[in-house]
């Protein structure tokens, strides 16, 4: 739909079927967690337990500095407490050692579970099917692994789509629901933008023949099960820059810790290696380096869970960063459909006669422009829908793409309502003649966006034209505000139409973009997103067609529709399994969500140190220099409850978090000033703060302890 | 009026003075570096160097540029000091030995100026003005460049080119701090400050006895000395001897002229990225954390507890009566917070948590406003750290100045933070380890300690001052803080600039309502907040075994 180019002569609807019902999920004003992820279900976490200790592998945990660091500590403690068995500090600070590693690999387990589910029934869809190989003009049975590149395949209605591919002959209804879960049919063809198969998904009538465009074990759907399941994950640029930053903090702590010995020695007290280890570890960024796999899963996982699919991780930080959006009008903007928005009677006649005349020859039409006519009699003239059975004797004439005119001959009465010029003929056929304001009242119409439809009778007064039918393109409800809010958050909207200037204009005011792209042709769009990214501008865009492809490439987001071709499929960095362009706005959302989940959990894990130190220093050498105790500021029990409460509460502090890492910091469109206000005092404010109270509070726990406190 | 009266009011007298020359001296600073027009007398040194000033360099040619330089001057004052013995105008001084030269000529050129020697007893005239007097201008005008062609790194796009290092070098000299200082130097002989080349006089003494003084062209030297952040002083006792510092106005002067370049260059910043605003946030940042640091210095050294501070008024140990504990405390800030070492007191002598506060402005990284260049550059390393992490707060791939902060920025920064740190604490853990070194420290407990750890944090981070106490001047100290101000200087230097080179490559980012505005009092806050959390949990331990346990004992 991207690039089709709107009829502007006034042709009503062809009469292809729509692949799929237009989508019915306008957004409606602010939901508070619009871009949240499902419920996070506590038990999920007993479920991903023995996944986090497989991960406790060297070789998988030192890809995350932060916790290599954690790990190699608490093997470390773990070898003193063996050499000195009867220190029960030693082995409780092993052990809680030994859990924050776990909970770190806990929390990417759980994320990545989430996803294996649903690549689990991706697996079902992709049982070893046999496909029927065209050779020349014979068939033959190979097994569907067995196909190349460029092989034609036949299927028959029950057959499973042996591989991605093109129809080349044919037309026929496919079950799709094994990778959208939409259970509604679609209609594929040779030829034009709905071409594309997908393997594994199931003829359900006709018969097709396909040309194999992928590789198997490349195909859609090995790619969606490797990217639902996290094995084709590869770190994202800003998740790479931030593992490098806390990697230098790990250093610098690492650092103030190695060289406290000998300062220590030098005040008269001995520091245990126990001691310091434990320090390092509530010292190290251990908050978000525990987090940060998992965050990145979740941010895919959200997007999967609104079933679109991001080829890169890469895409979906991108989708935060876009700057402007491209917006094709038809069927993002607009409803899709022109909708009947008002009767304009001409001469004499009143706007009852014509919403009458304008109803009955509408019975007959079933288009959505027909039906809408109906619609609009009902609801502003009170006229009852009539039906076809209801008026005895009258004559139905069906809407058809030749005569682009429907209508009835009933009672002597002959009405037609249709396209302008084919209602003028009509009428002039008939020896009428049409007023001149008929045809004034007509390009007043066009020229406002609009369509006009004539509607004319022939009875006892001869024939003539009664009124004009306004069709309009509907602004889909809500949209203005969605654009406010992209707005605010400094995103730029610009539509993209096939209409000329003056109708995008009309609607490009009434839906409230920012620019407009009218005739575009797809070099337009090429040289249009060119043009925003030479200014540093990120594009985002949706596109469905072969001629979309170049620009679904070009752009930094470019979210292909499944319903498209797989050229379009193949450019774009996305692919949105229910077809629904304005399904882009939230992928933005959630690339948003994710930085901002990353960044929230790197200011509170840095924060959290401050309280740390306030519990440590004091505990290590208030012995030898007293006045230190001012620092002791919690008042906690002893100096191993207070370090042990510091390491509890860094190992706490990550299971509590995880639900918040996976379904991520909520987001709402504000400005950057206000939301870095909000974060900022959450997470900064707040993460001051919070393990003040959550140390004291496990002090207070561990001091119930006898022997202890 | 009374002490605190005194010093709250030259406090705001130096604030006023602050904000009147800020504008103009940092456009022409701006308008210094911008201007495509040689000097006659820059096109002369242009010869004679066999540069070209006119083409544009890149980072890796710009570093080349800066080390070289700097190569020559540490060999060229280390011969000098090495040959002082058989040299004209040297006073009937000898030469310096070798461990004491090293430090000393590695000192002098990364404008830290740390002294292990005293200068009236080891330097004659020769050594002290054309070897040291003259890197106190080049070492200083090194800086500024290194700083100017990051801010163009910022301002410019789709270009390698960081600007020419020769052009930037004589020009800083000759445009900015040979004018100022010679405009300072007056003012200071009006003053009197002495300026003159006669030599050592024996003066009879009071009670009794004799003692030396030496003449020189101290005024010169003086004015350089803060100009440049430079803070070596003519005299052992710096700041605090009469013949470099007679008054309370000199004083109030000298501290004007240390903070005077630092705080103007975030206008010059401001102007030649386009957005005087944002050289205002620096700028309030740099004056957030200076400010706090001097309430709190004053406030701790005034409120000291214990019958003699209450009978003096506040702790005098250390500080000359001529100035009082208020504008000692103002110097004292004034000189750790930047890059000057200059000192008026005895920073050993100050209550411990007052000790702690100079230790702790040292260890921010010499930032707020730092040394001339160094401080800007510094600043901004953390001003992109900051927006690294805010910037993912507001969902965007974080940028500043309409750069990105990617993989490459956000790794060069890092390395950049992590120097200083690895510098301070390996040394001084390193030499409290060994049997040796800890020799040299003058006081037991954690005051000796805090010796060493100054000693460090001053090399490392190019300041210069110094703990009185600690005998520095041994083969282990002179030769560790040596190095500790050679990697200290240059080593960030390379980050700085090779991040220069990434930014200038880049396209801009336009700013939307999207993006994180970093000239709003905000991220003036969020800035001052990271640079105090990451300092201070770098340095927390260290420092809570020497100044907080020495200042929280009583």
């Amino acid at each position: 739909m991207t690039t089709r180019t709107e009829k502007q002569e006034d042709s009503m609807s062809t009469a292809t079927t729509p692949t799929r019902a237009p989508h019915s999920d306008v957004p409606t004003g602010h939901k508070e967690d619009r871009v949240g992820a499902g419920l996070f279900d506590p038990r999920q976490l007993v479920k991903s337990l023995p996944d986090a200790f497989r991960k406790l592998d060297p070789r998988v945990m030192i890809k995350s500095p932060v916790m290599f660091v954690v790990l190699v500590g608490s093997v470390l403690t773990t070898v003193f407490s063996f050499k000195d068995p009867g220190d029960w500090f030693g082995w409780t600070i092993s052990a809680w050692l030994w859990l924050t590693v776990v909970f770190a690999n806990l929390a990417e387990a759980v994320a990545e579970g989430r996803g294996k589910a649903q690549a689990d029934t991706l697996r079902k869809a992709k049982t070893d099917t046999v496909a029927r190989r065209l050779v020349g003009d014979t068939e033959e049975r190979v097994p569907g692994t067995e196909l190349r590149v460029g092989d034609l395949v036949v299927c028959e209605a029950g057959d499973v789509i042996p591989g991605d591919g093109d129809v080349v002959e044919g037309v026929a209804s496919v079950d799709e629901s094994a990778i959208t879960g939409e259970s509604a049919p679609v209609i594929r063809e040779s030829g034009g933008d709905r071409s594309a198969v997908t393997g594994g998904t199931k003829v359900l009538s006709d018969r097709i023949v396909i040309k194999i465009t992928t590789k198997p074990g490349e195909t859609f759907i090995d790619r969606m099960i490797n990217l639902v399941e996290g094995a084709a994950r590869q770190k994202t640029p800003n998740e790479i820059a931030l593992n490098i930053l806390l990697a230098s903090l790990t250093i610098v702590f690492l650092l103030a810790c190695a060289t406290l010995p000998p300062f220590a020695d030098y005040a008269g007290t001995q520091l245990t290696m126990v001691v310091l280890i434990a320090l390092l570890v509530c010292l190290i960024p251990t908050t978000i380096g525990a987090l940060l796999s998992a965050i990145g899963i979740a941010g895919m996982d959200r997007l999967v869970q609104r079933n679109v699919l991001a080829m890169s991780g890469r895409a979906v930080e991108a989708a935060g960063d876009v700057s402007t959006l491209l917006l094709d009008k038809t069927g993002t903007i607009t409803l899709g459909n022109r909708q009947a928005a008002e009767f304009v009677p001409v001469g004499d006649t009143t706007e009852a006669d014509v919403a009458d005349a304008a109803q009955l020859s509408s019975l007959a039409d079933e288009t959505p422009e027909g039906r809408s006519i109906v619609v609009l009699a009902k609801e502003k003239y009170g006229l009852r829908e009539r039906h076809q059975d209801e008026l005895f004797g009258a004559e139905w004439i069906e809407f058809t793409a030749q005569t682009r005119m429907s209508g009835v001959d009933v009672d002597g009465r002959k009405i037609r309502k249709g396209a302008t010029a084919s209602v003028i003929s009509w009428v002039e056929e008939q020896g009428g003649t049409v007023a001149e304001d008929a045809d004034e009242i007509a390009d007043r119409i066009s020229e406002a966006g609009g369509t006009p439809l004539l509607v004319a009778v022939d009875d006892e007064q001869g024939a003539r034209v009664l009124g004009v039918i306004h069709l309009k393109d509907v602004v889909k409800d809500g949209m203005r505000e969605r654009f406010e809010e992209l707005r605010r958050m400094g995103i730029r909207t610009v539509m993209i139409t096939g209409d000329n200037p003056l109708t995008a204009k009309a609607i490009a005011e009434e839906a409230g973009v920012d620019d407009f792209l009218a005739e575009a042709t797809p070099e337009d769009k090429m040289a249009l997103i060119k043009r925003e990214q030479a200014g540093g501008k990120l594009v985002a865009m949706t596109g469905d067609g072969t001629n979309d492809a170049p620009a679904l490439a070009q752009a930094d987001v470019g979210v292909a529709m499944n319903t498209g071709t797989s050229a379009a499929k193949e450019a774009g960095n996305m692919v949105d399994l229910d077809s629904n362009p304005t399904k882009l706005i939230e992928i933005v959302e959630i690339g948003k969500q994710l930085l901002i989940t990353r960044g929230a959990l790197t200011t509170f894990s840095i924060a959290n140190d401050v309280a740390k130190y306030f519990a440590i220093i004091p505990a290590l050498f208030a012995a030898v220099y007293p006045g230190l105790n001012k620092l002791d500021i919690m008042g906690l029990a002893s100096p191993d409850s207070a370090i042990l409460s510091a390491v509890i509460f860094n190992a706490l502090i990550i299971i509590a978090l995880v639900p918040l890492s996976l379904k991520g910091v909520r987001y709402r469109p504000v400005s950057a000033d206000r939301m870095l206000r909000r974060n900022l005092t959450i997470y900064g404010l707040g993460g001051l703060i919070a393990p003040f109270i959550g140390i004291k509070l496990i002090d207070l726990l561990i001091s119930l302890i006898p022997g202890i406190g | 009026m009374g002490p605190v009266l005194a010093g709250v009011l030259q406090l705001l007298a130096l604030i006023a003075a602050l904000a009147l020359a800020c504008i103009p001296l940092g456009n022409y600073m701006a308008k210094v570096y911008s201007s495509d027009k040689h000097w006659r007398v820059e096109k002369w040194v242009y010869k004679g160097i066999g540069a070209n000033p006119d083409t544009e360099m890149t980072w890796s040619a710009y570093l080349r540029g800066v080390l070289a330089f700097s190569a020559v001057g540490v060999l060229f004052l280390y011969l000098l000091m090495r040959l002082q013995g058989v040299l004209p105008g040297s006073l009937g001084f000898s030469s310096v030995d070798p461990a004491q030269s090293f430090n000393t000529a590695v000192s002098f050129v990364t404008n830290t100026n740390w002294q292990s020697y005293y200068g009236e007893q080891t330097m004659g005239h020769v050594v002290q003005t054309a070897g040291l007097a003259v890197q106190n201008f080049v070492s200083a005008a090194v800086g500024m460049a290194v700083a100017v062609a990051l801010v163009r790194g910022f301002a410019r796009s789709r270009t390698g080119a960081l600007g020419n290092f020769w052009s930037d070098l004589v020009r800083g000299t000759l445009r900015i701090l040979v004018p100022a200082a010679a405009i300072a130097a007056i003012v200071l002989v009006a003053c009197g400050v002495i300026q003159n080349f006669s030599g050592i006089h024996e003066v009879g003494q009071f009670m009794g006895g004799s003692q030396q003084w030496n003449g020189g062209a101290v005024a010169s030297q003086e004015a350089i000395k803060e100009v440049g952040t430079n803070g070596g002083g003519y005299f052992n006792a710096n700041s605090a001897h009469p013949f470099e510092n007679p008054t309370p106005f000199t004083n109030l002067f000298e501290i004007f002229l240390i903070l005077v370049i630092p705080f103007s260059l975030t206008r010059t910043f401001g102007v030649m990225v386009g957005s005087v605003r944002q050289g205002y946030a620096i700028l309030a940042t740099m004056f957030t954390i200076w400010l706090s640091f001097v309430a709190l210095m004053m406030w701790t050294e005034f409120a000291h507890h214990g019958p003699a501070f209450q009978a003096a008024g506040g702790a005098y140990e250390g500080k000359e009566v001529r100035f009082g504990v208020g504008a000692s405390s103002i110097f004292a800030v004034s000189t750790t917070l930047t890059s000057t070492g200059a000192v008026d007191s005895f920073h050993s002598s100050f209550t411990g948590l007052g000790g702690g506060i100079t230790m702790l402005g040292m260890m921010l990284g010499e930032i707020a406003p730092g040394g001339v260049g160094s401080g800007l550059y510094g600043m901004l390393i953390m001003a992109v750290i900051a927006v690294f992490i805010a910037g993912l707060m507001v969902g965007r791939t974080p940028e500043y100045l309409g750069k990105k902060i990617g993989t490459r920025e956000i790794k060069l920064a890092a390395c950049y933070l992590l120097i200083t740190p690895a510098l301070v604490l390996v040394f001084t853990a390193v030499s409290m380890a060994l049997p040796t070194p800890p020799h040299s420290m003058l006081n037991s407990g954690a005051h000796g300690f805090s010796e060493v750890l100054y000693a460090f944090t001053s090399a490392s981070n190019n300041n210069g001052s110094a703990f009185a106490g600690l005998n520095a001047n041994t083969d282990w100290f002179n030769t560790m803080t040596g190095l500790a101000m050679l990697l200290g200087r240059f080593l960030p230097m390379v980050f700085v600039l090779a991040l220069a080179g990434s930014l200038a490559e880049q396209k801009p980012v336009p700013v939307t309502a999207g993006t994180l505005r970093t000239e709003k009092p905000l991220f003036t806050g969020l800035l001052v907040g990271a640079i105090v959390v990451i300092t201070g949990l770098t340095y927390f331990p260290a420092l809570a075994l020497g100044p907080l346990a020495e200042g929280l004992a009583s």
